[in-house]
């Protein structure tokens, strides 16, 4: 089980993760695709009234099934890797972070940021809450994230996923630059 | 059956999402500041390898499961495209988790990310209910 129990370099990561474009296809000829499962959620769960809402979400079924697929791998792989230590992130980027104010490198998330304990803090709640809440708003109103845009639209040539990428790309250097380093300012 | 697959394909992408460090916030970080190729290379690869395999399953005509043809779903290009997209990566880079890492690190037991993917779902909330007001 080492395989499981190490990290994998990129090439066999991406590939593995291109492949899913065409097996949903052959599946369920629908796209591969993420954040539109909160839509579904909301629709499923919260039934509101709004217009956006009102679609049978059951015919997207699948959506949710892969999702919680998802969650059930996130707990077998980060499970094996709790306690993997960072590996070789970029000196350049470990030392930035830490010059804005990051301390704990001993693991792939940084526990200072995000923890239980965080959430009571102003930057915690920012970090996660804001952040968390700019990604379904954004994914939604972009209509796609990383899968459904930078992976099955580019990969399908699809113009729209370009521009997609590149502004999940701006939004990201701005916010790694500007609103990061702010944010962890506060307490 | 299919549910079962597609299932089982979703723990996999689980999987692939720890094993590889996309879930990592700070390889997300390192992405974002132009430190290092492995996130790029992720991406990369996965846009040729989506590209060449989906080329060959169109050439061959290959259809779904369920018999009917595969068409390819068409994204439309907006002003929502680029105001979402942007605010997206701001969220991204704060998180360090696009939407399936948020799944994967919720269901490893990673608390502030089960509040991040809440978050998310109440952003796509308030998205559905503010929707007509905004430009698309």
């Amino acid at each position: 089980m080492d395989l499981f129990a190490s990290f994998w370099p990129w090439y066999i990561t991406g590939p593995l993760i291109g492949l899913y474009v065409p097996l949903l296809y052959i599946l369920v000829n629908r796209h591969f695709g993420v954040s539109s499962t909160f839509r579904d959620i909301c629709a499923a769960a919260i039934r509101p009234g709004a217009r956006y809402f009102q679609y049978n979400w059951r015919e997207h079924r699948w959506r949710l099934v892969f999702v919680a697929g998802i969650a059930v791998g996130g707990c077998i792989g980060a499970g094996s890797l709790r306690a993997s230590p960072v590996t070789q992130i970029s000196s350049d980027t470990l030392s930035a972070l830490a010059h804005i104010g990051v301390k704990d490198f001993a693991t792939l998330i940084p526990g200072d940021l995000f923890s239980l304990a965080s959430l009571a803090t102003p930057r915690g709640l920012l970090l996660v809450v804001g952040g968390g809440f700019l990604v379904g708003f954004g994914t939604r109103w972009a209509e796609g994230c990383t899968s459904g845009h930078s992976i099955h639209g580019l990969a399908t040539l699809q113009g729209a996923s370009l521009v997609a990428t590149i502004c999940f790309f701006l939004g990201g250097m701005i916010s790694t630059y500007f609103i990061l380093p702010l944010i962890l300012r506060l307490p | 059956m299919v549910m079962i697959i597609v299932f089982l394909l979703g723990t996999f992408f689980g999987v692939i999402l720890c094993n590889g460090e996309v879930i990592s916030w700070f390889r997300i970080q390192e992405m974002f500041r132009f430190d290092s190729f492995h996130m790029y290379g992720v991406i990369g690869s996965a846009v040729v390898v989506g590209a060449l395999s989906m080329a060959i399953v169109r050439k061959l005509g290959f259809p779904s499961v369920e018999g009917t043809p595969i068409v390819i779903e068409r994204k439309t290009l907006g002003k929502g495209t680029v105001f979402g997209g942007l605010l997206f990566g701001v969220g991204w880079a704060l998180t360090g988790a696009c939407p399936g890492p948020l799944y994967a690190l919720a269901g490893g037991g990673y608390v502030a990310y089960a509040a991040a993917l809440l978050s998310a779902i109440g952003g796509a909330l308030v998205y559905g209910l503010v929707r007509d007001r905004l430009p698309h």
